[in-house]
């Protein structure tokens, strides 16, 4: 009694943001999503080093097949999303809020989608937990819940340091987005088999499965197709947004708090996607690459918004056709959620790996208000899920003084946005953090820039010196066999003038 | 009495003490001040001069000396100014600072002779080429000194903005739609 009284609270800061999933939460995810022509694959859709393509423009390729390889320990390959012909590998527009070119595949479908054939997997128990990871690996799946860290790599952390628990994310907390929540009512026996067959890859006891308590058709069908496994637990969970960030769900699950640098697999814990479970089941069972994912298109702008499967490299121009987007309405196109998701200048970008929801939002969903001077009212620092002094940090950046910003924490802002969401005066104090993150990296970049210069002038200096050196000593032997030559010149001469003497 | 003790004793102590402090400065001398040094290496150190000194060294005494504000290097940008103060241990108004726009050599292949005047010049072997080959420059070691744009005879040697990409692109800063009065920070 008296521990919990006095045991830390298990949830810190966050914000209850009005939810908006009603729009696609009840309606069944659509699967016939007709496939588009071409299809836009970019080589880095990971946290890591871009993928490494082995096709050739003019190739045909099958559903499933690899078409870039990974290269370098933290990097995931790229498959085919559909049958058809590879028309070009080039720079293409990323779906990033820059959308700066990035070294994209584009195949063209030939409408059959024919699926590479695929081996017959055997009863997945009875492989080694290295096949496991190893299979994960090639079928290219990644963190779907938005973070994109190489699933196979995560496993074999959590092997390595005899992982206790692992935790599968169903928190989905932010707004607009459905698409887990979808799944899991929708493919539950497959996510309690992916979350098996990660447990057994890892040589992991037990698993949580975490969902937030707004999901309440998510956690009975959940919790119905774990009921004949005890060592898999489905849990109901705060809806607090961020709820889905690791250290915060971990925190709650487990009351281990995960210091500053460390992973939380140090700790014996591991967080896996509810999305990243249900690729892992069909990589393993039915020998599927990720090739397709469920995206939430959502918005006051959407027609007729849902739940879509698509191949990976959709356009988002053509998802929202389908969903019936009005263009003239949509003030601002939003990849992700609307806390962390990016804002994208156009809608002729592809859907990758990361994409959970597209949003098209209106100007009256929009929240442009004018700036205010800032009343020091603390709001921001009882949000923020990191503890951190957002004001603080918002005042250093402003006047540049970002050293002082990241004494004060700035590294371990996770951008969530919960301080700019609840700020009272609109202050944009999450883009601040996000310019001076960035600017901080710029700095150590030129650092590490001015530091390879020293060592390239310091090497030229060397050579110059050296070739000056060279020439001296050719210079000096070039003097002394001439003076040689002379002295003998001179010395035959001598004889020569004796003998005629 | 005990005050002439006092006082013959405290300048006996006074004489010895400075002797000893004449005799170490005569010895143990510096030849530079080690803060220059520091300085120095904080420097860019590609001596293009427009802080107004012949080089980094110069500029790097002028600092230490006083004779110089943290805010002379222009390429360093406030980065360099958030070193140089914390080093000389001032406080400065890093909102006035202006970063320095990140530039790179780049040679137009249309007008490039193969002189290999350029690469002769180049502080960090960033440019590449042979006698009548088209040179051209490997923008990752380029620091835009624009030594080469000076020596070359066809001005085939711009300087342009460096390119952004993916890797290198970064989120702008909010602009403040009121100005922060100087005490608000405490």
């Amino acid at each position: 009694m008296l521990r919990t009284l006095f045991a830390k609270p298990r949830l810190r800061g966050g914000v209850h943001a009005e939810e908006r999933k009603s729009a696609t939460e009840n309606s069944p995810v659509i699967t016939h999503f007709p496939l588009p022509k071409k299809l836009y694959i970019p080589l880095q859709q990971h946290v890591g080093k871009p993928a490494e393509p082995i096709i050739k423009v003019g190739d045909t390729v099958l559903k499933g097949q690899l078409l870039a390889y990974s290269q370098g320990m933290i990097s995931a390959p790229v498959h085919a999303p559909s049958s058809g012909l590879i028309v070009d590998v080039n720079d293409y527009p990323a779906p990033h809020p820059s959308a700066l070119p990035i070294r994209t595949i584009v195949l063209e479908t030939d409408g059959k989608d024919e699926w590479l054939a695929v081996p017959s997997v055997e009863d997945p128990f009875l492989l080694p937990p290295e096949e496991i990871s190893l299979r994960v690996g090639a079928a290219g799946i990644v963190g779907l819940g938005g973070a994109t860290f190489p699933t196979a790599v995560k496993l074999n952390m959590g092997r390595e340091n005899q992982v206790q628990t692992l935790i599968i994310n169903g928190a989905e907390c932010e707004p607009y987005l459905t698409c887990d929540d979808r799944l899991m009512q929708e493919r539950a026996v497959a996510i309690i088999d992916g979350v098996r067959l990660m447990l057994h890859g890892m040589g992991t006891a037990s698993a949580v499965v975490a969902i937030e308590d707004n999901k309440h058709h998510a956690h009975a069908a959940m919790y119905t197709a774990a009921l004949s496994y005890p060592h898999i637990q489905v849990i109901q969970i705060p809806t607090r947004y961020p709820m889905g960030w690791d250290r915060q769900l971990i925190r709650y699950v487990t009351g281990k708090e995960i210091p500053v640098g460390a992973r939380s697999s140090e700790l014996g814990v591991t967080i896996h996607n509810v999305g990243t479970a249900y690729a892992v089941h069909k990589a393993i069972r039915f020998g599927q690459p990720l090739v397709n994912r469920i995206v939430t298109v959502s918005g006051g702008a959407v027609g007729q918004p849902m739940n879509v499967e698509v191949p990976l490299g959709t356009l988002i121009s053509e998802l929202f056709s389908f969903c019936q987007v009005n263009t003239d309405k949509t003030a601002r196109i939003i990849m992700g959620g609307p806390m962390m998701g990016d804002a994208l200048p156009h809608s002729t970008l592809p859907v990758v790996k990361g994409t959970s929801g597209v949003l098209a939002l209106t100007q009256d969903e929009l929240r442009d208000k004018q700036e205010q001077p800032c009343i020091r009212c603390a709001s921001c620092v009882t949000v923020c899920p990191a503890g951190l002094r957002p004001l603080d940090m918002a005042n250093n950046i402003r006047i540049n003084q970002l050293d002082t910003a990241v004494d004060l924490g700035l590294k371990d802002c996770i951008s969530c946005g919960c301080c700019s969401y609840i700020c009272p005066s609109n202050i944009p104090l999450v883009q601040y953090f996000k310019y001076a993150s960035g600017e901080v990296m710029a700095r150590q970049q030129a650092q590490h820039k001015s530091e390879q210069t020293k060592k390239l002038m310091d090497a030229r200096t060397a050579r110059l010196d050296k070739i000056a050196q060279i020439q001296a000593e050719e210079e000096r032997e070039r003097l002394a066999a001439k003076a040689e030559r002379e002295r003998r010149l001179a010395a035959e001469a001598a004889a020569e003038a004796e003998e005629n003497a | 009495m005990y005050v002439l003790y006092a006082i013959i004793s405290l300048t006996s102590l006074g004489l010895l003490l400075g002797l000893l402090l004449g005799i170490a400065a005569q010895y143990l001398k510096v030849e530079s001040s080690p803060i220059v040094d520091e300085l120095e290496a904080l420097l860019p150190n590609s001596q293009c001069g427009q802080c107004g000194f012949l080089g980094c060294r110069p500029a790097a005494e002028a600092l230490a000396e006083g004779k110089a504000p943290p805010t002379l290097c222009p390429p360093g940008g406030s980065a360099l100014v958030e070193q140089i103060a914390a080093l000389l241990g001032v406080d400065v108004d890093l909102s006035t600072v202006a970063e320095p726009e990140l530039l790179v050599a780049r040679v137009s292949e249309d007008t490039c002779t193969g002189c290999t005047r350029c690469f002769k010049v180049c502080p960090t072997d960033a440019i590449v080429g042979a006698p009548k080959q088209i040179h051209v420059v490997v923008a990752d070691a380029c620091i835009a000194c624009k030594k080469c744009v000076a020596v070359c005879p066809t001005e085939c040697l711009q300087m342009h903005p460096a390119e952004v990409t993916l890797r290198n692109w970064r989120w702008a800063k909010p602009t403040p739609v009121f100005t922060v009065e100087s005490d608000a920070l405490c």
